[in-house]
């Protein structure tokens, strides 16, 4: 039998042209040194990473994938109560509960990419001392992982609106366009809070208490237009206040499509992106040095 | 066709004392703010001139052709693991490159990738993939590695349900079937049962067969000269010698004889966690004549002193002969008949033998400490000693003779021919 695989292989290798190009190790030459062929070339590893982040999160759980629905679905019903019937937070003349909740979607995948991406790398680091693979895959992994889970309570985003009788308009088709920057955000934020953690397990901590800072920052349980006209620019730092509201937007119809505050946290996200992507990159090679 | 698998270039890599650390906390970073973006972004030179600078590896070359199998050996902290770790590409040199032609398994990856939670079958697609196998490829395997394996009826089980035996089964059976054109095998000999271990020297001799290179990292000398035909000796980080396996693995142990000298206390190539440490072997025929020489058939005493004494710590030793191959093995912790405890914090093992079975010559010992389930301290060649011709069972110890090393209680006889047999 073994014989047979023997023989196998190596039919499969006189095939594969691949085995002819020799790999080149030597030291990181510059900083921009992508190498997208072999992210492409691990694509699907990257897939077995997500596959096994959403098997292990919900084995041993009772409720097993409904809690992606009821992750955005408790917050929903605690700020419904406490800010929409007690505080009577104002909502722009939407029903409270499908106002907060078509942030929280945007959030928590923001904020889920955010603060797993930071622990990433070390609750890797078995396989990252031991084996090479493109050390991005990581936090990609974690981001897809997070979409995953903010397609998932859609349906519930998409029977509420029958519910309250909202109907969808062609703004709809700005939503990808959202998600898009939702995306990059993450990514951006995730990059550098995880190859950071690598070196500096503070990162952690910080992202505790900054994901429920940058919360209150982020116009989710009250509408962008309380905020004072002077405070616009710093509030615009916070990249997700123009994703938030550009949601609402496009799915309720209500709120300013592009929120001023756009146009300061795009670049924002851009740079931060940009950085991100050459910081891991420069800092990845030498993961397995400091894990 | 080229047939160089693996050419290594002037192969340098540097560390800095500070990097060494575990992490750093931000507050380190922070205490000086001004530097703090030129220090995430770029070493800059004042770290330079604060943290200095360590070579694992010094301008190593060499190169490694099809088929080969080679053995790489050097005391601890020589640079071993730091060229394989290159090599598999986890970490990038300082200088110098590595051209390598095909793919690599390092069997140092045993299991890697395993989760706990994910069952027999979904650890084989994930550990597979890890490794560099595409799915199209597991799913042509996938039967042959569960065969491999033998645990059918378990795959849908979570592996953490598995016996530690079922697991390395299951994990070995994925890397070896990665079929990779260079092997790269790091002590694996030294974990897992017997079985495990001939299944891996199995595995190592197939691929030799099969026209794959090996590189084999081992401390276990007796293995890399019935592995491999070539051996390089690394030493603080250089190639000392590359030449065939006797030849080096000859100049390895003249190599550990050098340091039988030196204080043990002060040694720095030990592994381990380094809780408890080995300050000292004694050796004598018994406690009241102190004399390092020993003979055969004659009572000997080992003593083993620690620094830090804790409860429940054992210590073990293995007997090397003067070609590196182990004779025996002892281990505190294995307790026989006749053994004494003394009090928990005793700073001393004393291993006693009435008869010493060992033909004269020159032996080695390699010394461990272990408490809470992990090695707190492995030294080789923490001591030498030379064994006397004498007299055994009242018969006199051959001279070393190129048969062997040890002797066994015995008596001849020549019966009659009516005798009963």
């Amino acid at each position: 039998m073994r014989e047979n695989t023997l023989v196998q292989t190596m039919k499969h290798l006189e095939e594969d042209g691949e085995s002819q190009t020799p790999v080149v190790i030597e030291p990181l030459k510059s900083w921009l040194s992508f190498d997208l062929r072999e992210l492409w070339d691990y694509r699907e590893l990257l897939y077995f990473f997500i596959w096994r982040d959403i098997k292990v999160r919900y084995k041993q759980t009772i409720l097993g994938g409904l809690w992606v629905i009821l992750q955005p679905l408790m917050p929903m019903i605690v700020f419904s109560l406490f800010f929409g019937l007690l505080v009577k937070v104002p909502s722009d003349n939407l029903p409270y509960p499908i106002f907060t909740y078509t942030a929280l979607l945007p959030w928590h995948l923001f904020a889920y990419a955010f603060y797993a991406s930071s622990g990433s790398l070390v609750a890797n680091q078995s396989l990252i001392t031991k084996v090479y693979f493109p050390r991005l895959l990581v936090p990609l992994s974690i981001l897809l992982g997070g979409l995953i889970d903010f397609l998932i309570p859609l349906p519930v985003l998409v029977g509420m609106m029958y519910y309250y009788g909202i109907e969808l308009t062609w703004t709809a088709l700005y939503v990808p366009l959202f998600l898009l920057l939702t995306l990059l955000t993450a990514l951006a934020v995730g990059l550098w809070s995880s190859a950071l953690h690598v070196q500096y397990r503070d990162v952690h901590h910080i992202i505790n208490f900054s994901t429920q800072f940058l919360m209150f920052a982020t116009p989710i349980f009250y509408p962008a237009s309380i905020v004072p006209e002077n405070w616009r620019l710093l509030y615009g730092l916070n990249p997700m206040v123009g994703v938030v509201e550009g949601f609402r937007w496009a799915l309720l119809g209500e709120g300013q499509p592009f929120h001023p505050s756009i146009f300061v946290s795009v670049p924002i996200v851009i740079l931060l992106l940009i950085s991100g992507l050459l910081y891991f990159n420069r800092v990845e090679k030498t993961f397995a040095d400091h894990l | 066709m080229n047939d160089i698998v693996i050419r290594v270039e002037h192969l340098s890599k540097s560390y800095r004392i500070g990097q060494l650390q575990p992490y750093r906390t931000l507050r380190d970073a922070l205490s000086n703010v001004g530097r703090l973006p030129k220090q995430i972004l770029r070493s800059s030179n004042q770290r330079e001139a604060r943290d200095p600078l360590l070579w694992a590896l010094k301008d190593v070359s060499f190169e490694i052709r099809r088929g080969e199998v080679v053995g790489i050996i050097g005391r601890n902290g020589a640079g071993k693991s730091t060229l394989l770790k290159i090599l598999s590409k986890i970490t990038l040199p300082t200088e110098g490159r590595i051209k390598r032609y095909g793919r690599v398994a390092s069997l140092l990856e045993v299991g890697t990738g395993f989760h706990p939670e994910l069952t027999g079958r979904e650890n084989v697609y994930m550990n597979g993939a890890l490794l560099g196998m595409k799915k199209t490829e597991i799913d042509r395997k996938f039967d042959e590695i569960v065969a491999f394996a033998e645990i059918d009826q378990f795959l849908d089980t979570p592996v953490k349900h598995y016996s530690s035996g079922m697991y390395v089964r299951l994990a070995f059976a994925v890397a070896a079937h990665l079929d990779p054109e260079i092997l790269i095998i790091d002590e694996v000999l030294a974990v897992g049962d017997t079985a495990f271990q001939r299944k891996c020297l199995g595995k190592i001799d197939d691929a030799s067969k099969g026209g794959r290179t090996v590189l084999f990292v081992s401390h276990n000398i007796g293995v890399v000269q019935a592995l491999c035909s070539r051996a390089i000796l690394l030493q603080n980080g250089s190639v000392f010698m590359d030449n065939n396996t006797a030849e080096t693995v000859g100049a390895y142990l003249r190599k550990l004889e050098g340091f039988a000298g030196q204080d043990l206390a002060t040694r720095t190539d030990r592994t381990g966690k380094g809780l408890i440490r080995i300050t000292q072997v004694d050796i004598s025929i018994d406690d009241l004549s102190p004399a390092s020489i020993l003979s055969t058939g004659r009572p000997a005493r080992f003593v083993f002193s620690v620094d830090q004494p804790r409860p429940g710590m054992s210590c073990s030793f293995t007997i090397y002969d003067q070609h590196g191959q182990p004779v025996t093995f002892f281990d505190s912790a294995v307790h026989g008949r006749g053994d004494v405890a003394g009090p928990l914090h005793s700073p001393r093992f004393v291993c006693e033998l009435d008869e010493l079975t060992l033909l004269p010559g020159r032996y080695r010992i390699n010394a461990a400490v272990l408490w809470n389930g992990e090695y707190q301290d492995h030294l080789e060649a923490a001591a030498y000693f030379n064994v006397e011709d004498g007299e055994f069972g009242g018969r006199p110890a051959p001279k070393e003779s190129g048969y062997g090393t040890l002797l066994i209680q015995h008596r001849w006889t020549t019966p009659k021919l009516e005798e009963k047999l």
